[in-house]
């Protein structure tokens, strides 16, 4: 005759190993006191375009390096490559997102210590990198205006704190300032921060005034330009600026709803 | 979305237990999965057929319980679950709740023949 069966307690997480592999980098990070923040979005979103304009910017003073994730080709190292030369490609085959293990594996043959600010661009995806924590100080999720205002209700787990869960809150319409950055000339994105860590407070809010320090205001560089600009250009300007004041209003409404 | 890479995981986290018990055989595995998790539950269920193949837990039964979302309002001290709609305190309207249940992603037990 068969015994009863007996039950075993497990309790495991299942993505233990890369919350483990965050912890070690968040660590590393840390002690190294460089400033980590990732960028998710979905494809086409201006990932890239983003990091180009911060990091040529920010190469003037600070420290920059970035890694890249895609699915394949080297084409936005080479691309980010121009504008600081500290970029390393992750090429992740067939997987949809960028997990702890693949940055600590491309982290290996550098030196933190000198760092300033170190960029990590997820895979094109707002479903996927929400499970996996990188060991970011800040992750920031980028929404472009032609992806449409309700983004954030349709991808309500890219949009929660991502680590430890007695860390874990639903990000707050106010916390989740929304700084519109034009990049080049039509692309105009919204950032949002979010998924902060257990991270110094105080660090990532000085980082994050850093960063708003160099965003180019849309409102304000068509004002500085508008008697340099020809007429139909201002006023295609004029029209696209309105497009994204409203934009942006329609973003922090459905941020409020969703929160 | 990534079930599969999840369904290989819960793999190897039974291999690590039922060796801890001498490579009983298991008759269930018992998971805890929460809506806010990301994991599909068909779909992790379609990857673990897949991952399971030709590895002794192949006829192994899949238990999964869902677990809902459970916030705590920081203004009110108060718990409630909310829909994935809108996470917003019902009483004060605050929207910055703390998530304690719906995460959750977990083996929670093993069912071993004796």
């Amino acid at each position: 005759m068969n015994a009863p069966p007996r039950m075993v307690e497990v309790r495991a997480r299942i993505l233990k190993e890369n919350d483990i592999l965050a912890r070690g980098l968040r660590r590393r990070f840390e002690d190294a006191g460089v400033t980590v923040i990732s960028f998710v979005s979905s494809p086409g979103s201006g990932k890239t375009m983003l990091l180009e304009t911060l990091m040529s910017r920010l190469n003037r003073r600070w420290r920059v390096a970035a890694l890249v994730g895609d699915l394949a080709t080297e084409n936005d190292a080479v691309r980010l490559g121009r504008a600081c030369p500290l970029v390393k490609q992750i090429v992740t085959g067939t997987v949809c997102h960028l997990d702890a293990k693949m940055v600590s594996a491309a982290l290996d043959e550098w030196k933190l210590d000198g760092l300033d600010f170190l960029f990590i661009e997820n895979v094109g995806n707002l479903v996927c990198p929400a499970n996996y924590d990188l060991g970011e100080a800040m992750r920031v999720v980028l929404l472009s205006v032609t992806e449409g205002e309700d983004k954030p209700l349709k991808y309500p787990l890219s949009l929660t704190r991502q680590t430890s869960p007695s860390s874990q809150r639903w990000i707050s319409p106010k916390r989740a300032t929304l700084i519109s950055m034009t990049l080049g000339r039509t692309l105009t994105a919204f950032v949002l921060p979010c998924g902060f860590s257990n991270y110094p407070a105080k660090r990532v809010k000085g980082s994050m005034r850093r960063l708003r320090s160099l965003k180019a205001g849309y409102p304000r560089l068509v004002g500085r330009r508008r008697s340099k600009l020809p007429r139909d250009t201002w006023a295609a300007k004029s029209r696209h600026r309105a497009s994204m004041v409203t934009m942006h209003t329609k973003f922090k409404t459905q941020l409020g709803s969703t929160a | 979305m990534h079930e599969l890479s999840i369904a290989l995981s819960i793999l190897d986290e039974i291999e690590e237990q039922v060796q801890r018990h001498n490579g009983a055989a298991v008759e269930a595995i018992y998971l805890r999965i929460g809506v806010l998790s990301g994991v599909d539950v068909q779909a992790l269920r379609f990857a673990w057929e897949l991952a399971s193949e030709n590895t002794p837990f192949a006829s192994s039964r899949l238990e999964v319980e869902r677990v809902a979302l459970l916030v705590h309002c920081p203004q009110c001290d108060a718990t409630h679950s909310p829909g994935l709609d809108s996470i917003a305190c019902p009483r004060c309207v605050t929207p910055e709740q703390k998530i304690i249940e719906g995460r959750e992603l977990e083996v929670r037990a093993l069912e071993l023949a004796a």
